[in-house]
């Protein structure tokens, strides 16, 4: 080994990991029997990292991340986010977590929405401001929008919304539960590629739910596979494109090879 | 190149169709909206007509059932004791509204954050409602004496429960994701109830106002029938005991007036707050 290379790999081990899960369980309805959602899952995403979830619907999923972001209370093993626990890092405002709906409250307008996580839970200490919300209506591409109420807004506005208000306090990690399950496709494609632009422009660590294989592909640097009942890793795939990707890139013979293969992990029986 | 001309033209003329066919259409619709309120108009006025007609065809003494014209005339000619007795009948109306609302607001919010008090005390509120206020209101009456006080108990009672309960309903019916995106910003209960739960119950609560803006008048009314000697619940008594009809029948349709006043006054107060869609969660 040369020295490069040593230095290297050491550089590699003192990148502090932004979420590390370690033998994860979590039971639903323990005291009466209940399901085993996970079962010892462990991994690791690194900092700025962009990691996708895949997996059949039922496989746990949505749990795992909400289990990272302290919405479900976790039965053994660990999780650390920036090395606190779930609740600690929630306190913190370390994370932000984007919701499959917009979940906007209807009666505010859009740079209200924005402003309201500045707003609310300010017992534990001052919350450092991004940007001005104004700002980043401008960065999901709604400037000019700012006054209009959440009805008078399309799905995809919506959703915008809803990543502008999560990036408000500048959180070190982006928990996405399928932002863009209930958009067409032509939405979902152009929010694809800026959510890729948002992540390069801001560094978040993201981690991302989905249930289509194209999506976890095209944005993911690593693709996390579940298998279901109970959820376990079936493989933490990488995935390591060129950046920066392009929504063409999609119909490359790489990427198809990519999507086979996790068709194939999704698919295939243990 | 011909076909370019003639779509040209033919826009041309459409365009100019379009002109004439848009105004044609706005003037259309102005007429429709500026006669939109003739059907209700002309039934009325038709059955004022028939009720005159039956009452002076037929004979019909006047203590028994007045014409229209009678009942107008005491408008006139006696509309200084009928404003004497409007006004405690508003003032009571009123406050009954805003103290029944008030404690059924503050009882729905303790309810929402408080299981037990729920458990408790709901079902008491659905006993006191169950008994009929025309039951109530002696008792009232022997508890609080003959003033002000149990005419607005009683008002302030029939507009309780519906608030109570429609607001209950409305604090709950927050989606389950808002409350983890509250969770995830750790925001106090406090802080979910002020930003989230008053707002979005909202449209309930409007709801419910309107059906107490209405019957707060009725239990005005009913509260003043039992001992009382001012307020148009006692004129009603009083016009019935002495064969006064027409002035019954216009005591009547003040009372009616008045109820009509407080639920347009309630619905235009809730167009203004309320401006989003309840029915959309987003």
């Amino acid at each position: 080994m040369t020295a490069a290379a040593a230095a290297a790999a050491r550089a590699e081990t003192a990148v502090a990991a932004a979420i590390s899960v370690r033998e994860l369980s979590v039971r639903f309805d323990a005291d009466t029997g209940g399901i085993t959602a996970l079962e010892r899952v462990g991994f690791e995403v690194p900092e700025g990292g962009f990691v996708t979830m895949l997996g059949p619907s039922g496989c746990g999923k949505s749990t795992l991340l909400r289990a990272i972001a302290d919405l479900v209370p976790i039965g053994s093993g660990a999780i650390h986010v920036f090395g606190r626990t779930p609740e600690q890092a929630r306190r913190a405002r370390d994370f932000a977590f984007v919701f499959q709906d917009a979940t906007l409250l209807p009666w505010r307008s859009a740079i209200d929405n924005v402003r309201l996580p500045l707003e609310v839970g300010q017992r534990s200490g001052a919350i450092e401001l991004n940007a001005e919300p104004e700002a980043l209506l401008a960065l999901v591409g709604l400037e000019g929008r700012e006054n209009a109420l959440p009805h008078e807004l399309s799905g995809g506005m919506r959703q915008r919304v809803s990543i502008a208000r999560a990036l408000v306090y500048r959180p070190r990690v982006l928990l996405m539960d399928e932002p863009f399950g209930a958009l067409d496709e032509i939405t979902r494609d152009k929010l694809n590629e800026e959510l890729l632009r948002i992540w390069r422009e801001t560094g978040t660590t993201i981690m991302f739910v989905t249930h289509s294989v194209p999506e976890a592909a095209f944005l993911g640097q690593k693709c996390l596979v579940l298998s279901a009942q109970p959820g376990r890793v079936r493989e933490f795939v990488d995935i390591g494109f060129d950046e920066p990707r392009t929504l063409g890139m999609r119909d490359t013979l790489e990427f198809v090879e990519v999507t086979a293969y996790l068709r194939r992990l999704l698919e295939e029986p243990r | 190149m011909t076909t370019a001309s003639v779509d040209g033209k033919r826009t041309g003329t459409n365009t100019g169709q379009g002109g004439r066919t848009v105004q044609d259409a706005r003037s259309d619709r102005s007429r429709a909206r500026r006669y939109r309120h003739a059907p209700p108009i002309i039934a009325a006025a038709g059955l004022l007509l028939l009720w005159h007609l039956i009452v002076v065809g037929f004979g019909v003494p006047s203590y028994i059932a007045p014409s229209p014209v009678q009942v107008i005339r005491v408008f006139v000619e006696q509309g200084e004791i009928l404003w004497i007795n409007f006004w405690p009948t508003l003032f009571e109306a009123v406050a009954g509204f805003v103290l029944g609302n008030s404690v059924a607001v503050v009882l729905a919010v303790w309810f929402v954050h408080n299981r037990f008090a729920e458990r408790a005390f709901y079902p008491i509120a659905v006993f006191i409602n169950t008994i009929p206020i025309i039951a109530i209101a002696p008792i009232l009456v022997l508890i609080l004496g003959n003033g002000f006080a149990p005419k607005i108990v009683i008002a302030a009672l029939i507009c309780f429960f519906p608030t109570l309960v429609n607001m209950v309903r409305g604090l709950k019916a927050v989606s389950p994701q808002m409350l983890e995106l509250m969770r995830v910003l750790s925001a106090s209960d406090r802080e979910i109830l002020w930003k989230i739960r008053l707002q979005s119950s909202l449209p309930f609560l409007f709801a419910a106002l309107k059906i107490a803006s209405t019957t707060c008048v009725i239990g005005a009314i009913v509260g003043e029938w039992i001992g009382s000697n001012y307020g148009l619940g006692s004129l009603i008594i009083e016009a019935t005991y002495n064969f006064r009809a027409p002035l019954l029948y216009a005591t009547v349709i003040l009372g009616a007036g008045l109820a009509v006043a407080f639920f347009v006054t309630t619905t235009l107060v809730e167009r203004r707050i309320v401006k989003w869609k309840p029915e959309a969660v987003f």
